[in-house]
């Protein structure tokens, strides 16, 4: 996985509550077997104005002008500025997927769906957690200043803005310390090789019929 | 001990290590396989050079993309056809069991798993699918997860987890006539929003939830989701085990006798301490059905489509007026005046035989309404779809002008050839009125299965009290 540290982008808000993860990444493209690719079909259905399918020259559609991500001024954009319960609705992690291979490295909201939020940190994406109030400010700010950027730094747990505004968050001490080395969950766990099959051993004397097979 | 709840009792009996910051790592007992968000998965575990852990603890099924019409012909879109075979290549690779789609057994992943006694009290079950938290309603911890997780499930029979806070919905008294499982959790989302459940796991308890069916128990955890829990679960009881007896991956002579007596055990404690606790009257809750494009816009069949002017703050005005635009609907128009053009019984909420039954009863003797352009129903599994055609419910709908399919997920998200087209209205039992979720521009109204007969047999909502 890709370490997360210290990332400055350009920040690009998304001014709806309650984005789920069908439209960030609709169900056509979940058709897929493949982890990459998913970038140019983030938000399908409301980036174009024609019904996206798998295997479409996107280069070659028509764009929708009054969807935000197709602005001029938010192109290249890598942080989501975002409304409360971003990520409802499905666990597909084609949704980080497709954020991911967009662009985004960071998404700032009040709040996330769990499952999203989870899948986000597997995938080298920050979700930041601030107060509603700082990310309604945010909000205005980034739709007042054209170019309006802002840093993220893992390590100190801050997202500071051009003018120096400095906003503390919170992440669990594991995830952290995960996302800023860029480890591996599986090789992590295989380290527990011995307490699993402790733990198995223990349950099936417990539990048996939950080992019968 | 302390007084614990039945999510600690569940908690507590998988940890296997844990962390300084309370991460846990958890024991997964099951493991229910589909072909979306399966293959990468697997493709991890191979490149990994791994094995699965613990091949008995993996049932696998397609659901998603499956057609629901001539299965004899196979899957017609080529890459539909390419998830599916990749499903079927990779269990049969590495052992596991698939009930594969020409299989009788084959149905969506949140019905077999109970159908076939593989989900029982007291496990932890996951799936690489939000709507996993169905399987609670047998007193387990169940919960959706995504692909990484799946990988690393397969490789470890474990995950990390933080402990989420305990909420207790509580439904006290009778419930009239007509109202379901399906309108109890509806109005519980429409009163706690869809993240009042976010970073809370919710036991359903009180005495209208003991009253429901197993079939009914599952529609409210099904959709404790939507309500933003990762988990929904209800304690143990008679009917939990009832249900349990007999069925194919049950435990079996003595070890049956030592299961039970766990399985009486998964009940939160007198005293037990919740985070959070919401109350709601049986009595007081009518057939629900959602106006929006988010669960939580719903109101009762006898209500109104409300006005953006009365939202209670800024950024829920521009929903609901966004929700409105796209459902094409105007401020307080009667809800029973919302004429429909298809409608849906099926889906992980509302396809078990139960369903079927109550969606049954209304068209019984009725014929669908000349503006209907498509009733379906999808029955939840091959042997759900056998039982009804033994009870002859099958001949009932085909009767009254419904069509009658094979099981699969099909029109609740609409990755099959079963969708709404731009601008059609739908009556739909599934658990989602999301933008585009039953296809692009498609506007989906959650209801009950027997709210949904009834919108196809008079062409618009009715409540269904007041049908004889
Ligand atoms: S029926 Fe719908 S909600 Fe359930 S698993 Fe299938 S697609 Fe998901």
């Amino acid at each position: 996985m890709k370490p997360f540290v210290k990332h400055n982008g350009l920040v690009v808000p998304l001014d709806r509550a309650n984005v789920d993860t069908d439209a960030i990444i609709p169900k056509q493209f979940l058709k897929s077997i493949k982890r990459t690719g998913f970038g140019p079909n983030a938000f399908d259905e409301w980036r174009y104005l024609d019904r996206g399918e798998p295997g479409m020259d996107n280069s070659k559609r028509p764009l929708n002008p009054e969807f935000v991500l197709n602005q001029p001024r938010y192109q290249g954009a890598s942080v989501l500025l975002a409304r409360e319960n971003f990520g409802c609705g499905s666990s597909r992690e084609h949704a980080p997927w497709a954020l991911e291979d967009y662009g985004f490295r960071a998404i700032i909201a009040p709040s996330y769906a769990d499952i999203f939020y989870n899948n986000c940190f597997k995938n080298g994406l920050l979700p930041i957690v601030l107060p509603a109030e700082t990310v309604d400010r945010l909000f205005k700010q980034a739709f007042a200043a054209e170019g309006y950027a802002l840093t993220v730094d893992l390590a100190a747990q801050t997202v500071t803005t051009p003018s120096g505004e400095t906003f503390g968050f919170e992440v669990d001490a594991e995830r952290k310390h995960r996302l800023l080395n860029g480890l591996d969950d599986i090789g992590i766990t295989l380290q527990h090789v011995d307490a699993i099959k402790a733990y198995e051993a223990r349950r099936k004397n417990e539990t048996p019929w939950l080992f019968a097979s | 001990m302390s007084a614990r709840t039945l999510y600690d009792k569940l908690w507590d009996a998988h940890v296997v290590h844990v962390e300084p910051d309370g991460t846990a790592l958890l024991y997964i007992d099951r493991h229910l396989v589909h072909e979306v968000t399966s293959p990468q998965a697997f493709e991890g575990l191979k490149l990994g050079g791994r094995k699965p852990w613990r091949i008995a603890s993996v049932l696998a099924t397609p659901d998603h993309n499956v057609p629901t019409t001539d299965r004899d012909k196979g899957i017609a879109d080529p890459i539909s056809r390419t998830q599916v075979e990749t499903l079927d290549a990779n269990c049969h690779e590495f052992g596991l069991t698939e009930f594969a789609m020409n299989d009788a057994r084959q149905g969506i992943v949140h019905v077999i798993g109970p159908e076939q006694g593989f989900t029982q009290p007291g496990m932890t079950l996951v799936c690489g699918d939000s709507h996993t938290s169905t399987h609670g309603a047998f007193a387990a911890l169940a919960f959706g997860i995504g692909t990484s997780e799946v990988e690393h499930v397969l490789a470890t029979q474990c995950l990390w987890q933080k402990k989420s806070k305990a909420m207790l919905v509580k439904v006290e008294g009778t419930l009239g006539q007509g109202v379901t499982g399906k309108d109890i959790v509806l109005a519980v989302i429409g009163r706690i929003g869809t993240a009042g459940g976010t970073g809370y796991a919710i036991e359903f308890g009180g005495s209208a939830i003991r009253s429901l069916s197993m079939e009914g128990r599952m529609s409210i955890c099904n959709m404790a989701i939507e309500a933003g829990a990762r988990a929904g679960m209800v304690a143990a009881d008679d009917k939990t085990i009832d249900y349990m007896r007999g069925r194919p991956y049950a435990p079996q002579g003595a070890q049956w006798e030592q299961a039970v007596a766990y399985w009486q055990t998964l009940v939160s404690d007198a005293g037990a301490k919740f985070d959070a606790v919401v109350e709601l009257k049986a009595e007081e809750i009518k057939p629900q059905v959602t106006w929006g494009t988010s669960p939580e816009m719903v109101v009762p069949v006898d209500g109104q489509v409300p006005d953006p002017a009365e939202a209670p703050n800024a950024v829920k005005r521009g929903d609901w007026e966004r929700a409105l635009q796209y459902m094409g609907l105007k401020a307080h128009t009667p809800i029973a005046e919302i004429p429909v053009d298809k409608v849906f019984i099926g889906s992980c909420t509302n396809s078990r035989i139960e369903d079927l039954r109550e969606a049954a009863a209304v068209a019984k003797g009725r014929k669908v309404a000349a503006n209907v352009k498509l009733a379906m129903v999808v029955p939840g599994s091959g042997l759900v779809k056998a039982q009804a055609e033994a009870e002859g419910l099958d001949r009932v709908f085909t009767a009254a002008g419904f069509e009658w399919r094979d099981p699969g997920c099909s029109m609740c998200l609409a990755m099959n050839a079963d969708r709404l087209e731009p601008g059609e209205r739908c009556a739909s039992t599934s658990n989602r009125n999301f933008e585009g979720r039953q296809g692009q521009g498609g506007r989906t109204h959650l209801v009950s299965p027997a709210m949904a007969a009834a919108a196809a047999v008079f062409g618009h909502f009715v409540d269904v009290r007041n049908l004889s």
